[in-house]
């Protein structure tokens, strides 16, 4: 059984601009299955559908067709137990003013159903770092501190499926440390992770599978070291003063001062340095890399970049 | 605790930690209609015979608390809970529509009836209170407590700012709480307002309420009972229906 699967999901909303009536497709018939004890990254640009699907999976959102199921419960037929089965770590940083953090803690569990939870409550704010928190009022605490009371949250009822909507956007370094060691090991036990994140390397250091979404379908899915393989092995880089001649920007990314090219061979590497340097451009502190996710996905959303997002009236 | 009752004691323990704004905000307003209007119309007004204004006021003004508060609680705590965000939470949750809407109608009875005891609390200071009737008393104060925080849950699903609840508050709760009878008996009005009393679903609560207290009313508290009770399977089918569906609250 899978531990998340979508089967043919879509999703249109009602569009924000355009005739009145007319939709905007967040999600094109996507399918995908999560296995057990997956560690699993949901990659995307902004819009292609991560969020409406994990909105779906919580019984946020409804589909217009298709089925998802957590667990083998359907999430709108039998949304109590499917509900029961995930915990959900949501995006934006919203908290109840009115509570300190172990009452917030307390109630979530009495919302699952949950008695008498104060041992595992007790264990979450240990390996969150919260314990001197427990009494403080969640509007004393900082953006971070909020931050680890909303994974709290999610994991309150031990779900063993957790979904994690761009955990890491703003937070700093030790956060992101405490964070993945403590997901990591709820991985190891056995519970499956659902991570959507805009940090590549992240993905790429955690995520055993990953799929990659664009305007709302699926244009990617492997495992991340497959996905790795396939990319140009290489990644030539360097610093120039002045701009690329527009033959040559458009085969690299550019950011600010650095260019850097996707190279299979030492042929290809020369033949971009001798470009650079025909066009009157010095190039230095030239590297030569190992290709990561990063490139991945950028080489993944230019060949889709034909795709457009479904408008129909 | 569990289940609702997780949601139930969550709705209950949000008004208590701000008491100071929930219940003895509400109680002290009452207090002051009392003082004033008791003192202003005590020697003109005369409603039933063998009871004082003031006497008559006291129930009417404690109906008046528990029913502008229930509304206030359900109603704020949605809204508060959709601007901030925080709704997800409970949205994440396997509760269920019947379970929402229980905690949330339950809570608002709660705080409009603690908002009531407390009227009567400090009004007995000022004036006898007489209870002829407690069962009419409790039946009228829970029902109509009920009715009123399923309005604000409804009010509170259908409101997406703070001014749009308000302008729910000001233009409909507001006007109907106050032309009920909550100050006067509505036989002291010219027949064609007495007609448009009747119509009123407020009048009903208090008049009924009020009968407890006294053993008379304007009209039958069976009427009352009957006029209040069907108004709040009528609204609680409305609210129910939209938790079901999710209205506003999942797309």
């Amino acid at each position: 059984m899978s531990a998340i699967s979508f089967q043919s999901v879509s999703k249109a909303y009602p569009s924000p601009r355009g005739p009145k009536g007319s939709t905007f497709l967040a999600l094109d018939g996507v399918s995908l299955d999560i296995e057990e004890g997956e560690f699993f990254g949901l990659l995307g640009p902004n819009g292609a559908g991560k969020t409406t699907m994990i909105s779906i999976l919580a019984g946020l959102t409804r589909a217009n067709s298709g089925s998802v199921r957590v667990l083998g419960s359907d999430v709108q037929k039998d949304f109590a137990a499917a509900r029961r089965k995930l915990g959900v770590v949501p995006q934006e940083l919203v908290f109840d003013p009115f509570f300190n953090v172990r009452e917030a803690l307390r109630i979530q569990s009495g919302y699952f159903g949950v008695k008498n939870n104060d041992a595992w409550i007790d264990e979450l704010l240990e390996s969150l770092g919260l314990a001197d928190k427990a009494h403080a009022n969640m509007r004393q605490l900082s953006g971070g501190m909020k931050r680890r009371v909303l994974v709290a949250q999610a994991l309150v009822h031990k779900p063993p499926v957790i979904v994690l909507d761009e955990p890491t956007a703003g937070v700093d370094v030790e956060l992101r440390q405490t964070l993945w060691q403590f997901i990591a090991k709820l991985n190891k036990q056995g519970s499956t992770v659902l991570l959507t994140t805009h940090y590549l390397e992240e993905a790429e250091a955690l995520c055993g599978r990953i799929a990659m979404l664009k305007s709302g379908r699926i244009v990617a899915l492997d495992r991340t070291s497959e996905l790795l393989k396939a990319a140009s092995s290489n990644v030539l880089r360097f610093k120039v003063d002045s701009e690329l001649p527009k033959a040559l920007a458009d085969q690299a990314r550019i950011t600010g001062r650095i260019v850097q090219f996707p190279a299979h061979d030492a042929l290809e590497i020369e033949r971009y340095l001798a470009a650079v340097r025909e066009a009157g451009l010095a190039a230095q502190d030239v590297e030569i890399r190992k290709a990561d996710l990063e490139d991945v996905f950028l080489d993944v959303m230019t060949k889709n970049k034909d795709s457009v997002h479904g408008v129909s009236a | 605790m569990t289940g609702w009752k997780a949601l139930l004691y969550k709705e209950v323990l949000r008004f208590w930690r701000v008491a100071f704004q929930t219940i003895a905000g509400p109680v002290l307003t009452a207090m002051l209609y009392l003082l004033i209007f008791g003192h202003a119309l005590e020697a003109h007004v005369k409603v039933y015979d063998q009871v004082s204004y003031t006497a008559f006021l006291v129930p009417g003004l404690a109906m008046m608390s528990v029913l502008q508060n229930a509304f206030a609680n359900s109603s704020s705590s949605l809204i508060m809970s959709k601007v901030m965000g925080n709704l997800v939470f409970l949205l994440l949750t396997p509760l269920s529509y019947m379970h929402w809407f229980v905690a949330y109608v339950g809570a608002a009875v709660i705080r409009g009836l603690v908002v009531g005891i407390g009227v009567f609390a400090v009004s007995a200071f000022f004036t006898d209170i007489s209870f002829v009737a407690p069962l009419w008393i409790l039946a009228f104060s829970v029902m109509g407590a009920a009715l009123m925080g399923t309005l604000g849950l409804i009010a509170g699903l259908w409101a997406e700012k703070f001014d749009q609840l308000a302008a729910f508050q000001n233009f409909v709760v507001m006007p109907m709480t106050f032309l009920s009878g909550v100050f006067y008996s509505i036989h002291s009005l010219p027949a064609f307002w007495q007609g448009v009393s009747h119509f009123n679903p407020f009048f009903y609560m208090i008049d009924g309420f009020r009968y407890g207290f006294f053993g008379v009313s304007d009209v039958s508290p069976w009427l009352s009972l009957g006029v209040v009770g069907l108004s709040l399977l009528a609204v609680s089918a409305i609210g129910i229906q939209l938790l079901r569906t999710g209205y506003k609250i999942r797309s």
